[in-house]
């Protein structure tokens, strides 16, 4: 059996963030970009697998231009045994286009489970395993937290409001996982080693026989705006006369209204 | 100016280690901090991620890499912003390198793999309570009795000391002067060994430091590394990368401690605007900036001379001492910036302040740097 996991490059959420002058987009430079961290547990849950004698190869697959090939090392680094990019350059499709596009390109994979992130860390869409199964025709379960696969079907919890919601889902199948699944290796040095020899195969976002209009994105960004920072609130303790004595303190001092 | 180094390889092993402090060091830090000892299970984390295998050779458990390796992967653990747990966790790589040097096969195959498996944990002994980089005046005896050596004296300042397995330990075997000195692994389940003080110190929390005693301590003969009086060289080819690593503990640190202040001096505000809105607090920020890539880039080029195979002495000497000034100096502007924040527990700058003070004292002071680089250029 084949596992095909979904990896997306993101920035790292640690980043600090500016919006351009545009007021619509993110200024990209100096941002420092890594796996999104959900797709880090589909990739440990695939090599799991595959350890555990379940799977016989899993492939790294991702959508972007050549930069996404360091994120895609790093999964190589973790144990996938290829990788898949479907290349486009600039700012790529959004989510309906990604998802078509993956899809095209995974009908030759031959993957009979195919893992992702729960959403991606950037613009948490989670549209695009959804999306996935769909246009393949497959089951799917997403936010899942725990899998278990005996012969063809996977039985699967799904994490819900107050409880976990189990399914069994006949293979193949789109997974899109929650963290907490497992832990994720780290990439060793003699497994990043390896990465470096492993190959990245290519292939053109133009070359898949997609319409234009799918493609093409729908969705236009009015505004981005920082979320704005809360203050905290500060309950002031003791009694009467302690209390308007720190509210005093705090005006003066803190809030310099005094 | 650093790619020339490195190559997608380093950033995939700082990778690594970014995310492994994310997970087991950064939710936990401040309480092994105050606790001043950091739980004896991330050794074999660490170990089990890898870390502590890189440089050494594969048969022993080891991970063969280059230099620049070790380094990005010591710079990385450095911006935990802890400098007791760099000095804690990597005990052995101070610990380890005189067995790899003079060891016999034997006693690599039976020290080296369980200490890299974070099974084990391993520290160097040379400093005495009167001795410090004067390494041939060592006053600790080791008196060949059978087939023991029997050992009395006292070792201070160990890293790791408290709970060591093992104590790859300078003892005279001969007569005065460095032709007495010799090394020996001392079992710390061996009678007659004992912690008698964990130190308290100003910075390095998370780590234990050791006074160590040894009364009548006997130490079978196999344990005794390379021959009789061969420990000095074996000692001095040690400290050049012991240095060397203090450097990048130095410049790492001082990057840290900039970045976290140009962080703070951008969004903290006074008289109505960013610290980085005076003049003054700009400059400032520039100087620490500078100074940390100048310290940086010497260390990347005499690690880079040391990868080609040479033993850059003298600049190794320099980078010390250039590197671990530039902490001072750099740790000592991000407190100022900071303002009485800085003076806080609760920011980092706070604890890099303490930790890097003891970057000019360990593995040889700026002033021992100082003599040796005199001699080496004849001055």
């Amino acid at each position: 059996m084949k596992i095909a996991v979904l990896v997306k490059r993101v920035p790292d959420t640690t980043s600090v963030f500016k919006i351009a002058d545009d007021n619509a987009s993110v200024v990209t430079d100096n941002l420092k970009y890594v796996m999104s961290p959900y797709d880090e547990y589909a990739m440990e849950a695939a090599i799991q697998l595959r350890e555990a004698g379940q799977a016989e190869e899993v492939i790294v697959v991702s959508l972007g231009d050549e930069s996404c090939k360091e994120t895609m090392r790093t999964a190589l680094a973790m144990g996938a045994d290829s990788g898949l990019l479907v290349k486009c350059d600039g700012a790529g499709p959004t989510s309906r286009g990604v998802a078509e596009a993956l899809a095209a390109a995974l009908k030759n994979v031959g993957a009979s489970l195919i893992l992702a992130g729960k959403q991606a860390v950037d613009d948490d869409a989670s549209q695009v395993a959804e999306r996935i199964a769909e246009l393949l025709d497959c089951p799917h379960a997403s936010v899942v937290s725990r899998m278990e696969l005996v012969g063809d079907t996977l039985t699967v919890d799904r994490e819900i409001e107050g409880g976990k919601y189990t399914l069994e889902l006949p293979l193949p199948a789109v997974v899109s996982i929650e963290k907490g699944i497992n832990t994720p290796r780290y990439p060793t040095l003699p497994n990043i080693m390896k990465a470096k020899r492993k190959a990245i195969e290519e292939q053109d976002i133009n070359a898949l026989g997609l319409d234009a209009a799918v493609l093409a994105s729908h969705i236009t960004v009015e505004a981005m705006a920082l979320p704005r920072q809360e203050r905290l609130t500060n309950v002031l303790e003791g009694d009467n006369e302690t209390r308007v004595a720190t509210l005093v303190k705090a005006l003066r001092e803190e809030e310099k209204v005094l | 100016m650093y790619e020339s180094y490195l190559d997608e390889t380093h950033t995939a092993i700082r990778e690594s280690v970014r995310t492994f402090v994310k997970r087991e060091v950064e939710p936990y830090l401040d309480e092994w901090e105050d606790a001043e000892l950091f739980p004896r299970e991330i050794y074999t984390k660490a170990a089990e991620a890898g870390f502590l295998a890189l440089g050494y050779p594969e048969q022993y458990g080891g991970v063969e890499c280059d230099y620049f390796h070790r380094l990005v992967q010591a710079e990385e653990f450095c911006k935990a912003g802890s400098l007791g747990l760099v000095a804690g966790l990597f005990s052995l790589n101070i610990a380890l390198p005189p067995i790899l040097a003079v060891g016999s096969e034997e006693q690599k195959q039976r020290f080296i793999p369980p200490v890299l498996a974070g099974e084990k944990i391993a520290a160097l002994g040379i400093t005495e309570p009167n001795t410090g980089s004067d390494v041939a005046n060592i006053q600790t005896t080791a008196v060949r009795v059978g087939n023991h050596y029997v050992v009395n004296g006292a070792k201070t300042f160990i890293t790791s000391g408290c709970r060591a397995d093992y104590v790859t330990t300078a003892v005279r075997t001969g007569g005065p002067g460095h032709e007495g000195v010799s090394l020996l692994v001392i079992e710390s389940s061996t009678p007659g060994f004992t912690v008698a003080n964990k130190i308290r110190k100003m910075g390095w929390n998370a780590s234990d430091t050791a006074e160590l005693s040894f009364v009548d301590c006997r130490v079978p003969v196999e344990n005794l590394l390379g021959g009789e009086g061969q420990g000095f060289q074996a000692i001095m080819h040690n400290f050049m990368d012991e240095r060397l690593s203090m450097a990048v503990m130095g410049y790492a640190c001082a990057e840290l401690a900039y970045e976290l202040t140009l962080d703070y001096a951008r969004q903290r505000e006074a008289f109505g605007r960013p610290l980085t809105g005076f003049q003054v607090s700009r400059h400032k920020l520039v100087d620490m900036a500078t100074q940390v890539q100048v310290a940086k880039s010497f260390c990347y080029a005499v690690a880079a001379r040391i990868q080609a195979g040479d033993m850059p002495i003298t600049e190794v000497s320099m980078a010390k001492n250039f590197a671990c000034d530039v902490a001072d100096k750099v740790c000592y502007e991000a407190v100022q910036l900071h303002g009485g924040y800085g003076y806080a527990r609760e920011y980092t700058v706070e604890r890099l302040y303490r930790d890097t003070r003891i970057l000019s004292l360990g593995g040889g002071t700026t002033e021992i740097m100082k003599e040796i680089i005199a001699k080496y250029l004849g001055i």
